[in-house]
């Protein structure tokens, strides 16, 4: 059973301008965030992430649609009266003050007693493992913990939600990968629930319990990571995550939970459910590792010659021209057990397993 | 090895103390300047400040304390009774207290327009600043006179008031110290404007929104996040304001009339009318002192006030 709804965002629009300059940063956007639940907005600049972010925090207003946090109205009020906490891309700590005191002023603007503000610091500080930094000015510490010192400010206060506007982004390869780790430890240890905003999709692959994948001020979908990887519904999502093929078909069959198309070899093949008519063209995608290379053309779903071939180390990637002239892409690994020689100028099959190939509109 | 770093830094030493001595070269022109324009006239004045009076103005060459005694004291001329310098101690004071007031009123107009200015999209800023500097086209003289014009008693905002019903006379405004007050705080406003927004164009909006995040009422994010952030901007408008004010002369010449001098005037009056130049150089060199010990006592407050937030 799944967990109560923290934030309900409902048709939300957001418009910046007036007339003809004016530019929706968000169309009609609706989503439902669960407690506890380490929610990622992945997108590319510019796909309204962050202003979903900010609307969610009170800095912006919606034009249409409201904003529900635990099943109360917030859309109008101001960021003071929400609790909502933010962490920064860029970590916004307040420079004239210390370390402990950044970390208590939430507290401090909430009138909490000054016993009760030094407790929650010093347990804010341990959390985040920066205890010995204490008294230090801001601009005395290191990028990374700087993060964590922004991370423990936005945690004081105890929010109901958190949101992180891309705040790895500033940080090294390891760094990063060291407070992905960090992030979810915490996110576990508080029970709050977060959300993250990135444009990084392995970062939003490895991390969340859902993402919703955006473009154009849309969320086109909203699934666990293995959903948005397996089965893309829309082919931006397919193109955003990962590498992925595209093919035409002809649709042959729909049903609710499956349907069959017919590819341009005259093989058809099952593939996920679909909205699109019957006997109408469609895209589907399928990714690069989820084609297998075999001899026997006549068995297999598609055959072209081998173009292009690219080692790297634990795969190697086989370019493929198929009669239609497009360009197929399948990966093989190296250690595995479909492993072969392919060389330029081969015919080869490629055959697809069951339930990997999706439709994807758009 | 350890020869050759040695000879090295021995190297690097020398091209250093060759760039110190290049630096040197290159601020001589603004070091004589300051030399002859700015500490010439002070030692001139202190030294004219232990001199005797002259009959007709001017000074002969005898040293006396005379000038110094009459700053702070004055001679009876009936019963030669020595008494405090009423006179003199009034006019400090209300030099001092104006000078304050219209730092504090520059303070309070200038802060919403520098911050109007900065948070204005980046192209358009150069535009209001360069609004803010087109009094400095026009002579002071000519500005004030067009203050007197806007504020005596037949003048535009009097006959404004009468022809609106709001008053039934004329107020009285001009020749005061509210009219002084007026004056400099016209003339000053962009020397606290300038440093004003210079910090706060530096401030990172992004603080701003981070206190507002954290629970901060507006009011709480100007006094606990703003203010701390641009307290230099305020010290060095303050401070602009500050000083030239205490010194006004033409301002109060104009808008205080004869009555309501300020030491800029009294000072003057030593020189021209009184024909007492002993006393108008020490009258000068105590301005001076009380300049730099109010600058002082400032930037101590300001220091400690900073330490105490962080």
């Amino acid at each position: 059973m799944a967990d109560p709804v923290a934030i309900s965002v409902n048709q939300v629009s957001k418009k910046f301008g007036q007339g003809k300059d004016a530019f929706f940063a968000l169309d009609q956007v609706s989503v439902d965030i669960r407690e506890n639940e380490f929610f990622t907005l992945l997108g590319p600049s510019g796909c309204g992430k962050t202003t979903l972010l900010r609307l969610i925090a009170g800095f912006e207003h919606p034009t249409g649609g409201y904003i529900k946090l635990h099943g109360e109205e917030i859309s109008h009020l101001p960021p003071f009266k929400r609790p909502v906490n933010t962490v920064f891309q860029n970590y916004a700590l307040f420079p004239h003050l210390t370390v402990a005191q950044n970390i208590g002023f939430g507290l401090d603007m909430q009138d909490k007693p000054a016993a009760e503000v030094e407790a929650t610091v010093t347990e804010m500080l341990q959390l985040v493992q920066m205890e010995s930094m204490r008294d230090r000015r801001t601009d005395q510490i290191s990028g990374g913990q700087q993060q964590r010192v922004a991370l423990a400010r936005a945690l004081a206060p105890h929010p109901r939600v958190l949101l992180l506007d891309e705040p790895l982004s500033a940080l090294d390869y390891k760094l990063r990968k060291g407070m992905q780790i960090e992030l979810k430890r915490l996110q576990l240890e508080t029970g709050i629930t977060f959300i993250f905003v990135t444009h990084d999709q392995e970062e939003a692959l490895t991390m969340s319990d859902r993402v919703a994948v955006m473009n154009k001020g849309q969320i086109l979908q909203v699934g666990s990571p293995n959903d948005i990887y397996d089965r893309p519904t829309h082919r931006f999502v397919a193109d955003f995550i990962g590498d992925t093929n595209f093919l035409e078909a002809e649709l042959v069959e729909s049903a609710s939970d499956s349907a069959v198309v017919k590819l341009a070899s005259g093989k058809t093949l099952k593939t996920g459910p679909t909205d699109a008519g019957l006997n109408t063209t469609v895209s589907i995608t399928v990714r690069p590792e989820q084609a297998v290379l075999i001899e026997d053309l006549d068995s297999a779903d598609l055959q072209g010659t081998v173009t292009h071939v690219m080692y790297s180390g634990t795969d190697s990637h086989f370019h493929i021209e198929l009669p239609s002239k497009e360009e197929f892409v399948a990966k093989v690994q190296n250690a595995g057990p479909t492993r072969r020689d392919w060389k330029t100028g081969q015919n080869v099959g490629i055959k697809f397993h069951d339930n990997v190939v999706q439709i994807v509109a758009g | 090895m350890s020869e050759e770093l040695q000879s090295l830094s021995e190297y690097e030493l020398a091209a250093r103390q060759q760039e110190t001595k290049r630096n040197w070269l290159l601020c001589t022109p603004a070091l004589v300047v300051l030399l002859l324009a700015a500490s010439g006239p002070l030692l001139v004045m202190l030294f004219y400040s232990f001199l005797k009076s002259g009959d007709y103005g001017g000074v002969i060459y005898e040293f006396s304390l005379d000038g110094w005694f009459n700053v702070f004291l004055v001679r009876d001329i009936f019963d030669d009774v020595l008494q405090f310098a009423d006179a003199h101690l009034s006019v400090f004071w209300r030099s001092i207290k104006l000078s304050a007031m219209t730092t504090i009123t520059c303070l309070v107009i200038g802060f919403p327009t520098a911050y109007f200015i900065a948070t204005r999209p980046r192209q358009s800023r150069n535009f209001w600043l360069f609004l803010i500097t087109i009094p400095f086209w026009t002579n002071l003289l000519i500005r004030t006179f067009a203050i007197l014009e806007l504020i005596r008693n037949n003048g535009i905002l009097n006959n404004l008031l009468i022809d609106l019903h709001l008053i039934s006379e004329p107020i009285q405004i001009l020749y005061t110290d509210t009219a002084i007050m007026i004056g400099m705080t016209y003339v000053y406003l962009p020397l606290m404007i300038l440093p004003l927004y210079a910090s706060m164009e530096k401030l990172d909006f992004q603080l701003v929104e981070a206190a507002y995040d954290l629970y901060a009422t507006r009011i709480r994010v100007l006094r606990k996040v703003i203010i701390p952030l641009i307290k230099p901007g305020i010290v060095a408008g303050s401070i602009l304001v500050f000083i030239p004010s205490l010194g006004a002369f033409v301002t109060p010449r104009v808008l205080g009339g004869g009555k309501n001098l300020m030491l800029g005037n009294l000072i003057q009056l030593q020189f021209d009318q009184g024909q007492n130049w002993p006393l108008g150089a020490a009258l000068s060199i105590t301005l001076l002192l009380i300049v730099m010990v109010t600058l002082l006592m400032y930037v101590r407050y300001a220091q400690n006030s900073g330490a105490k937030n962080g």
